[in-house]
């Protein structure tokens, strides 16, 4: 293609200039509505934030520059250590399920039966629904004495519990509806790894009399460990600033047994007022995420190395 | 062999019930719950077809005026929010797309991580200096941080994929750029505009954090007016699961209804909104 452009620049002077002028055209025009946009909405407020984070900055009290108190202030704030402790326990949870789940209903997914495409549909609703909307019915399935979570428990002979309303039993019972809502992402990820590997190696794997769960761990896993990757990853970025189904269901409560930092930012700038401190928790929470992102990329470089050690 | 092919079949349809159920499961009783008087979403052992359905509770969450106010908060906000990132964003996928700028869409992928709230501190009072508080402006321009990066993100990875030689002969032929654009890029990335809008609707409708500081009583959105109907009508379950219910049906039935362009989407770009 650009062999037959190249031959016809060379044989006319004439239209080189013209073609040369084509072929890199700007494309700026096309961006810059879009770069103004996310300039005021996204890197303008990132600026600003960090901004505020340096500063005593209170609503309705005039402006300090304290330079990084408000980051000193955090590893004394009790509520603060707390809630960073609340977000890893819920992130890992939350990530760690959704993956085991999800990976479960891709492989089952990716089977052929009756019915597939529409069982899919309602099997992703979880995801799409509004949150608070599913979080409200979750509180009312939650309810210790008319809740219908403890008359199915009851039914095989558990006894009952208090969900969200304990302490204890919080983030486990919103990690149970972090799931319920997120596992559908994780198999539509995985999904996409397992419909890519070709059916050579199952067919040979069948030939040697393999089972369905050395085929799986064999064959299916490595090949869809990047997916997986990427899958935790998101799910981790997700999990960390969960917000509506933890806001709207417990407020961060009983006390504040469930508060995340999200949880907290929101109680400091929206409930205290006091945006400065709440600017230096957001900065903050953004760099955890940033963290946990590069130790999952290590996990994965590490796991790759020892794989091919091993299989070495 | 066909034992073990019925075993195969039987061991399927157990694991697809085993993880579609907890999905049915919820939303029939979610059903249940709307369609049931005080009487019976109080019974214990609870019940789940009622004899007698309070269709009063979709009734009377419909007829309420607030209701509708909110209703129209919500088609303004993300109906405004998503036309504006379309008109902005697919412009500017099919500009990074081509100019090869992959870089640029680091600036997506930090708004991918950021968490919504730290938008708004910063932004929540950029509208209180602007004297915007009040108006449904504050929460259009703020549901740009969700939608615009969605629209760039999946038209980008669309208009990769289409093929240059259609638009190279239209720029021989003396096509300007924008002509291109109009008339031979942009047909060719149809299905990525419907999956682009569809999924901006759905994560700017679903939306909850921006609406809880910024929306007024007058201003809310749907998300929001529900969850405030939490705090004041703690006991009446059945209007509360109505209202829930209206809320999310519109992207319920989206789901089922383009389910092939919301799993392209989400797949894609794994992006969501907030």
């Amino acid at each position: 293609m650009s062999s037959v452009f190249e031959a016809r620049t060379g044989a006319a002077d004439v239209t080189a200039s013209a073609e040369r002028e084509w072929r890199r055209p700007s494309y700026w025009p096309f961006v810059i509505p879009a770069l103004v946009v996310v300039l005021a909405v996204i890197v303008f407020p990132w600026a600003f934030t960090i901004w505020m984070s340096l500063n005593e900055w209170k609503v309705g009290s005039p402006t300090i520059f304290v330079g990084f108190a408000n980051y000193l202030r955090l590893p004394s704030d009790p509520r603060f250590v707390e809630a960073v402790a609340h977000t890893l326990v819920y992130t890992l949870l939350s990530v760690v399920l959704p993956l085991v789940f999800g990976t479960f209903a891709a492989v089952v997914f990716h089977a052929n039966f009756r019915g597939r495409g529409v069982l899919r549909g309602i099997f992703i609703m979880p995801m799409m629904a509004t949150p608070v909307a599913i979080a409200l019915v979750w509180t009312m399935m939650f309810h210790p004495q008319l809740g219908v979570l403890n008359y199915l428990l009851s039914l095989v002979g558990v006894p009952a519990q208090l969900w969200v309303f304990h302490p204890a039993t919080v983030i486990p019972s919103l990690v149970l509806v972090e799931t319920w809502q997120w596992t559908p992402l994780i198999m539509l990820i995985v999904l996409g790894g397992i419909a890519a590997i070709p059916t050579e190696p199952y067919e040979g794997a069948l030939i040697d009399g393999a089972t369905a769960w050395q085929m799986f761990r064999y064959i299916t896993l490595p090949l869809i460990s990047p997916f997986l990757f990427i899958a935790a990853m998101v799910r981790m970025i997700d999990a960390v600033k969960s917000f509506d189904i933890i806001f709207a269901i417990t407020q961060g409560g009983p006390g504040t047994a469930s508060e995340t930092i999200n949880l907290y930012l929101y109680s400091v700038a929206f409930t205290y007022y006091d945006l400065g401190y709440g600017s230096a928790i957001a900065v903050i929470l953004f760099l955890l995420i940033v963290a946990l992102a590069a130790l999952l990329l290590y996990l994965r470089q590490r796991a790759q190395w020892t794989e091919i050690g091993g299989g070495a | 062999m066909s034992i073990r092919f019925v075993i195969g079949r039987i061991g399927l349809w157990l694991s697809v019930f085993l993880i579609v159920s907890p999905a049915i499961l919820f939303f029939l009783w979610m059903i249940s719950l709307s369609v049931k008087f005080e009487v019976d979403n109080a019974a214990y052992p609870p019940v789940l077809i009622p004899e007698h359905f309070a269709w009063s509770n979709y009734t009377d969450v419909l007829a309420s005026n607030r209701f509708l106010t909110y209703f129209k908060n919500s088609l303004v906000v993300t109906g405004t929010a998503t036309l504006l990132a379309m008109l902005v964003g697919v412009p500017a996928g099919y500009g990074i797309a081509r100019m090869a700028a992959k870089k640029s869409a680091i600036v997506i992928l930090i708004a991918r991580i950021t968490p919504g709230l730290s938008y708004l501190i910063p932004l929540f009072l950029l509208f209180q200096w602007l004297g915007l508080l009040g108006t449904l402006w504050p929460q259009i321009i703020i549901h740009l941080v969700v939608t615009v990066p969605i629209v760039i993100w999946i038209m980008i990875g669309y208009f990769e994929t289409t093929p240059l030689e259609l638009e190279e002969a239209a720029l021989i032929d003396g096509a300007t750029r924008w002509q291109v654009f109009r008339h031979v890029a942009l047909p060719i990335a149809k299905p990525g505009l419907a999956v682009a809008f569809i999924l901006a609707v759905i994560f700017s409708w679903n939306n909850f954090v921006f609406g809880i500081v910024l929306a007024g009583r007058e201003t809310r959105t749907l998300p929001v007016a529900v969850y405030n109907m939490i705090s004041f009508d703690q006991l009446s379950w059945g209007p509360l699961a109505a209202a829930a219910l209206i809320v999310t049906f519109p992207v319920l039935l989206l789901t089922i209804f383009a389910q092939r362009q919301i799993v392209a989407g989400l797949t894609a770009g794994a992006v969501k909104g907030g």
